[in-house]
């Protein structure tokens, strides 16, 4: 019956993302027309005329009206075609099948690394607080989060590249040397492991790890502190103090009372990083020339490319209607009270 | 371990069989150091310079994997570095041509073959020539600047001979053939992968080169790497120094300047006049600067607004504009200087050439004081956001300048999306910012895209039936004709005395390179040549 319970609240969140889809489908593609600028000029190049700029803008299908332009769209992206971005020359959803993955692994990652220093320093600074761990921690978390990204990055760069010469060439996923591994995730180092080949995945593995960094010291302070804070309110509650009243030990109260309880905040918090991080780490793609999508859709913005940023809006639409879904999905694994109003 | 000792070892130890296609060419020519890898900070977004929306960064794929009918000649510059020749045409795919008054006839070289060995023919000219007229767009605006309209006027005579039939006799015509444009494609290639609806093979040619040029690609992962691969087909030229050429896109500025310096990347081309500058003069890199031929970045005087049709306040604007730190503050001292020049009456016709101003704050005050504007007025300056790394300062130390002759300024900044409608289409900027270059350097072909009424790159709106008549005359006359220099002299001090345009300096194209690498050559276009690329 559980299961059934959750596949039914999983339809339902399904079922309610659809009409708030077709909401941002409309939505961007009005925004991105009533942007400033005209593609079919900028496209046309500087010394084109009048005769040549109109002739792409009926290629580019600029010319019909403003409805008829959307109900090929809608037909567009309802056989997939996401339309073809004029600032790179590939169809869309080739750019974003290739540079989403690239994103993921970067994010993830750093959200990994953020995540395996923000939670033991979150809840040392808890349990120890006042104290100079706890100011320590508050310290670290400030300067990475008033730190802007592409400043660590040209930072680390600098030391670890320039001075240093221990990080491979800022050149990108992979060195010119070696070739991208056939791709089944998407993922570099994964895929060059799955592949058998640990010298390409090694190889990734190196050019991931300044930029890694980078994101992961500006995403450690919301997780670091939200777990010091979730874990403060928890340790403060009844329970707890109804569990060291029951004589239970330091260890059983701290991890599987308080820590379990201090989750779900976090998760929450976790969620919107993570979406935010995605869309956001422009800056560090740019140092690091990693060729992700949040570079691609601010360039495309800049160019006013309809396509590209249609299609990284809604496919930005998309990952948080399945982000939340999984988010939802890891509450009802931690939080039993959620279970029962499935 | 590093790169060269990975490279070199590959050669010797079976490696993941994922890697082996692109690396298994790699150890032959690694072992002839005969790899050069450069950082561009913009992105290649078509193999296929005809097509509709290619960017100017893919130009390069036209210069490297295709030949032309002719191509310019190769000079030294006093510091040594590379440049085409403008002043001479040399033989490409044609190995010679006649012309006449009525027509143009070129003789295909028996040995140019294409890349997959097949011979070049006149009908693969024309097909060609026809592509580069007939998709509209940019090529079909570069193309007519040589009078080269329509594709009645290429005729495959025989297999090796092609004739153009002349619109007109220009002297643009034949520089226009040199230029990426009209590149030479091998028609059978392109025919076979063309469509019913796309007779141009537009699809293809996006995604695949089909030439005679030095290289061919390799590999292409947008957005990353494009990977040139020598043809050793090529008959156009002796063939590069090196196998391959790998040209990582690296949008950063400061990264791409790192990776030069610490050896990563043989060059970073295009950095910008900081980087140039302090580069050079710390002398681990080669630093090559060229000035941008018949290119200037001037001060735009709208003479739609009351005050700039008067020729006493434009005087007076260039005699307050602060030149020479504006030529510190916005291009580190990188160009040449286009204030100073000492007579009213240009000596020569070379272009672009120094005006005759110069800071003189009294005099501007004078000249003022002369024109129907004793009291000052107000306007805006305007700039482009996408070029604010030299408009902004200069619009700031213009905006302190003028304020001292009593013209108030506020800096209006648009963004680049906007510019070219906003300056070169509306023209409705009275304070402006301008950088317009012509690929093809003649002073005469600079005033016709600047200096007349409706033409594009007029954002000052100026309007001179002399000067029209002027630029009518020699746009197309030979250069040797005994009339060509007195009237483009004329043209010069007109625009000395009218100033609708206040020159301020002839930016540099700035490369930063290894010391061993030999044959960076500077072009016209602003786009990388590795065709004489060699690694010492």
């Amino acid at each position: 019956m559980k299961s059934w319970a959750r596949l039914r609240m999983v339809l339902g969140r399904v079922g309610q993302a659809l009409p708030a889809l077709f909401g941002v489908i409309v939505v961007t593609f009005i925004l991105t027309r009533a942007l400033p600028g005209d593609p079919a000029v900028y496209f046309a190049g500087p010394a084109a005329d009048e005769a040549s700029i109109q002739q792409i803008r009926e290629a580019l299908g600029l010319d019909r009206p403003l409805y008829e332009q959307f109900v090929y769209y809608l037909g567009d992206l309802a056989s997939g075609n996401l339309g073809v971005s004029i600032s790179t020359g590939q169809p869309v959803l080739e750019e974003l099948a290739r540079r989403l993955p690239a994103s993921l692994e970067l994010t993830l990652g750093a959200l990994l690394l953020s995540l395996a220093i923000a939670i033991p320093m979150g809840v040392l600074a808890a349990t120890n607080p006042g104290r100079p761990i706890d100011h320590i921690c508050r310290v670290i978390a400030t300067a990475g989060v008033s730190l802007p990204t592409f400043f660590t990055g040209i930072a680390l760069v600098f030391v670890f590249y320039y001075l240093l010469g221990w990080s491979p060439a800022p050149i990108g996923r992979l060195d010119f040397a070696y070739l991208s591994p056939p791709p089944i995730t998407g993922f570099y180092t994964i895929d060059a492991l799955l592949d058998g080949d640990p010298e390409t995945a090694m190889a990734a593995a190196g050019q991931l790890l300044l930029p890694m960094i980078t994101l992961a010291l500006f995403t450690l302070a919301p997780i670091a502190r939200m777990t010091r804070g979730a874990m403060l309110q928890a340790l403060g509650s009844d329970f707890i103090r109804t569990a060291k009243a029951a004589g239970l030990s330091q260890r059983v109260i701290l991890i599987r009372y308080a820590f379990r309880n201090a989750m779900l905040p976090v998760i929450t918090t976790l969620g919107m990083v993570f979406s935010f991080t995605l869309g956001a780490n422009v800056l560090v793609e740019k140092v690091f020339a990693w060729p992700g999508i949040g570079s691609f859709a601010v360039d495309a913005l800049v160019v006013s490319d309809y396509a590209a940023v249609q299609g990284f809006v809604l496919t930005m639409a998309m990952l948080f209607v399945l982000l939340n879904l999984l988010i939802d999905i890891a509450y009802t694994l931690i939080d039993p009270r959620i279970e029962a109003n499935g | 371990m590093d790169r060269r000792t990975f490279l070199k070892g590959t050669g010797a130890t079976a490696i993941g069989a994922g890697m082996l296609p692109f690396l298994k060419v790699l150890p032959a020519s690694a072992a002839t150091s005969g790899v050069v890898v450069v950082a561009i900070s913009q992105t290649i977004n078509s193999l296929d310079i005809h097509r509709k929306g290619t960017n100017r960064p893919s130009y390069q794929i036209a210069v490297n994997c295709y030949d032309r009918l002719v191509s310019f000649g190769t000079k030294t510059m006093p510091d040594g570095s590379l440049s085409y020749d403008y002043s001479v045409i040399e033989p490409d795919l044609a190995e010679s041509w006649e012309a006449t008054d009525k027509s143009i006839t070129f003789k295909i070289r028996d040995n140019a073959v294409f890349s997959d060995g097949s011979p070049v023919t006149a009908a693969d000219v024309k097909w060609s020539l026809d592509r580069a007229v007939s998709l509209g767009g940019f090529p079909a605006v570069q193309m007519k600047a040589g009078s080269l309209e329509k594709p009645e006027q290429f005729v495959a005579v025989d297999d090796k001979t092609f004739r153009i039939d002349l619109i007109r006799k220009s002297k643009l015509t034949i520089p226009d053939l040199a230029v990426p444009v009209p590149m030479i494609i091998n028609s059978k290639v392109a025919m076979a992968n063309a469509t019913a609806d796309d007779p141009w093979a537009t699809d293809y040619l996006h995604r695949n080169t089909a030439g005679s040029g030095a290289y061919t690609i390799a590999r292409w992962d947008p957005g990353q790497q494009i990977v040139y691969q020598q043809n050793e087909k090529w008959t156009s030229g002796p063939l590069p120094g090196v196998k391959r050429v790998v040209v990582r896109e690296v949008p950063s500025q400061a990264t791409s300047r790192a990776l030069v310096e610490r050896g990563d990347v043989q060059i970073a081309f295009g950095i910008p006049d900081k980087d140039a500058q302090e580069l050079a003069a710390k002398g681990d890199v080669t630093v090559v600067g060229t000035p941008i031929e018949n290119c200037i970045y001037c001060v735009g005087l709208n003479l739609n607004f009351d005050p700039f049709m008067d020729k006493k306040v434009r005087q007076a604007v260039a005699h307050a504009i602060p030149y020479e730190e504006i030529f510190k503050a916005a291009a580190f001292g990188q160009g040449v200087p286009m204030w100073g020049g000492g007579s009213a009456k240009p000596a020569d016709v070379s272009w672009p050439q120094p005006f005759p101003y110069s800071t003189d704050i009294d005099k501007a005050k004078d000249l003022m004081a002369e024109s129907a504007f004793k009291g000052g007025f107000k306007t805006e300056i305007s700039i482009n956001l996408s070029l604010a790394s030299w408009m902004e300062p200069t619009a700031l130390l213009i905006q302190e300048s003028l304020a001292k002759i009593g013209i108030e300024t506020t800096v209006d900044k648009i963004p680049g999306a906007n510019w070219r409608t906003a300056a070169l289409v509306e023209k409705r900027l009275p304070l402006h910012l301008e950088n317009f270059g012509g690929w093809l350097n003649y002073p005469d072909y600079y005033f016709f895209w600047a200096y007349i009424k409706g033409h594009l790159f007029n954002s000052s709106n100026y309007d001179n039936p002399e000067v029209a008549k002027l630029v009518n005359e020699t746009l197309h006359m030979q250069t040797d004709d005994p009339d060509y220099a007195p009237k483009v002299k004329r043209l010069i001090e007109i625009a000395f005395d009218d100033v609708p345009r206040i020159p301020l300096w002839q930016p540099n194209l700035n490369s930063a390179m290894a010391k061993n690498l030999e044959g960076y050559e500077y072009w016209f276009h602003r786009q990388l040549d590795a065709t004489k690329f060699s690694v010492s």
